[in-house]
């Protein structure tokens, strides 16, 4: 291949790029629109509270208490090599609040819900029941979109704060049973550790990654493709997307709470 | 009436519609035919707004569909789709309702529910299928619910895509008849996509008949066997010898 071909193809490709960031930001800022705009639909809003929050927990739940066990025996082992066992506590805390929390609970809510959300809509079009919205007066954004994505604004930061905790538990656990900390101090030194910038960092990155999860999950499902390799192609399109944009928004919000 | 005034919709490098004419005069049933993949079902699309003509004008009772408060366009539609499309997740009487749960013509959920019952029951449903899922029915089940639905807000003008393709011919015939009859007796305009030449002599007041993008030709049902047009003669033998290429 010669080098201008070369070149052309390279445009193609980032040119092709563009557009779907460009259709997908179209997509999100016409699905955050419907979310302020009647007619609201309160039982599919409900529906997709239970869906996205609370069948979540378990997951969530049984992610954030590994991966806080996990954190508090490799801290020890690692901090063992220059005598900072003692740090456990404050890492394993800061470490699930600012970051694994978060991203963790993000990355499972964009396998079990985005994945989920996709396969349903994509059914749904393929099946002609988004046709079918629209000629008994439904406009689909606002039937399927808007309560998906709000729900998925507000469940995801209280899931990532039940994940802060129970992570916290897990590690507490592991170093009190196994470690031999005293867990009154443990306790103390987490929760003197924390700053509330802390906090907040982690809930507003439950809230953006919900709000990326929900909308890829509603993008790749409208834009199927036809048949079973369309709803195919639209599940894993929808996860692969929301997982690397939830790792890209995780490390500029990061930036922006804490390089200041 | 429904006018269509060359409509052409193109995917690609793929022309559908090259310019299609048609006028469906008010309260009567029109039944267009032919092959697979000749842009019945975007035409019938393109009338509801679903799919965008590339150009063209489509005009209901005269005024261009594509203009003017939408829902209220809608509201006066009813649809039954090929494979039905009732909503997995909602139960039968609710996929009837749908339309009086919510929006305009939204009505308290007991009585929306009573209409659904009666509409289920002028398809020949019994109340009791009212609370089960669409999945536990079976073809023709769903095809009657379709139905119920189409019919439930008694709309003015209805279409019917493929009506009865995957059904057994004693339910088709079933499907056929209540098609007839409740298009009389709610005096609609019918519109009726179909490869099925027992549908079109069930349903039909008119017959148009589609190939290459345009209607090829037109007239009353009573016409059709001796229209005299190639293709219509070929699309009722059935026969692979004609205009029609059998390879598309």
């Amino acid at each position: 291949m010669n080098p201008i071909s070369l070149l052309g193809e390279l445009g193609r490709a980032i040119l092709t790029m563009l557009a779907a960031f460009g259709r997908v930001a179209l997509f999100a800022l016409d699905a955050v629109s419907h979310i302020f705009r009647p007619p609201f639909y309160p039982r599919e809003f409900g529906i997709a509270l239970l869906n996205i929050g609370w069948l979540s927990l378990p997951v969530v739940g049984l992610t954030a208490i590994f991966t806080g066990g996990a954190l508090a025996l490799q801290i020890y082992a690692g901090g063992a090599r220059f005598n900072a066992e003692a740090v456990v506590p404050q890492i394993v805390a800061i470490g699930m609040v600012r970051e694994l929390g978060p991203v963790l609970v993000g990355l499972m809510i964009a396998a079990r819900v985005t994945s989920s959300i996709a396969a349903e809509i994509a059914t749904m079009k393929v099946t002609e029941q988004i046709d079918a919205l629209v000629t008994l007066s439904t406009h689909p954004m606002k039937y399927l979109t808007a309560p998906r994505v709000l729900a998925a604004l507000l469940t995801v930061p209280v899931l990532v704060a039940i994940g802060d905790i129970i992570g916290i538990a897990g590690g507490y656990t592991v170093a009190t049973q196994n470690l031999g900390f005293n867990p009154a101090a443990y306790l103390k030194n987490t929760v003197n550790f924390l700053e509330l910038r802390d906090i907040v960092s982690s809930l507003v990155k439950g809230a953006a990654f919900g709000v990326i999860a929900a909308i890829m999950g509603c993008y790749y499902g409208m834009s199927s493709g036809r048949g079973a390799q369309g709803v195919g192609r639209a599940t894993k399109g929808s996860v692969e997307a929301a997982a690397v944009l939830i790792l890209a928004a995780n490390f500029v919000l990061t930036g922006v709470f804490f390089s200041l | 009436m429904i006018r269509m005034e060359n409509v052409t919709k193109a995917f690609d490098d793929n022309h559908v519609l090259q310019g299609m004419n048609l006028e469906i005069p008010k309260g009567t049933s029109m039944v267009i035919i032919g092959g697979s993949g000749t842009g019945k079902s975007v035409a019938l699309k393109c009338i509801l707004g679903l799919i965008k003509p590339d150009s063209g004008m489509i005009y209901v009772d005269g005024k261009d569909a594509q203009k003017g408060d939408r829902d209220a366009f809608l509201a006066r539609f009813g649809m039954l789709f090929q494979g039905a499309a009732l909503f997995d997740s909602l139960p039968v009487w609710q996929n009837v309702a749908f339309r009086l749960l919510r929006g305009s013509l939204k009505r308290q959920a007991d009585e929306a529910r009573e209409i659904a019952i009666e509409k289920l029951r002028r398809v020949g449903l019994k109340s009791n299928v009212a609370d089960r899922l669409p999945a536990e029915l079976s073809g023709g089940m769903q095809k009657r619910v379709g139905l119920a639905r189409a019919i439930a807000a008694e709309p003015e003008i209805i279409f019917f895509d493929e009506p009865t393709t995957g059904l057994d011919p004693i339910m088709s015939g079933v499907i056929n008849d209540l098609i007839r009859e409740i298009v009389t007796e709610m005096g609609a305009t019918a519109m009726t996509i179909t490869h099925d030449m027992s549908s079109v002599r069930a349903i039909a007041d008119n017959v148009a008949m589609l190939h290459g993008g345009v209607i090829q030709w037109t007239g009353p049902v009573g016409q059709m066997d001796a229209s005299g047009d190639p293709y219509v003669e070929q699309f009722i033998s059935g026969s692979a010898e004609g205009p029609i290429e059998a390879v598309r």
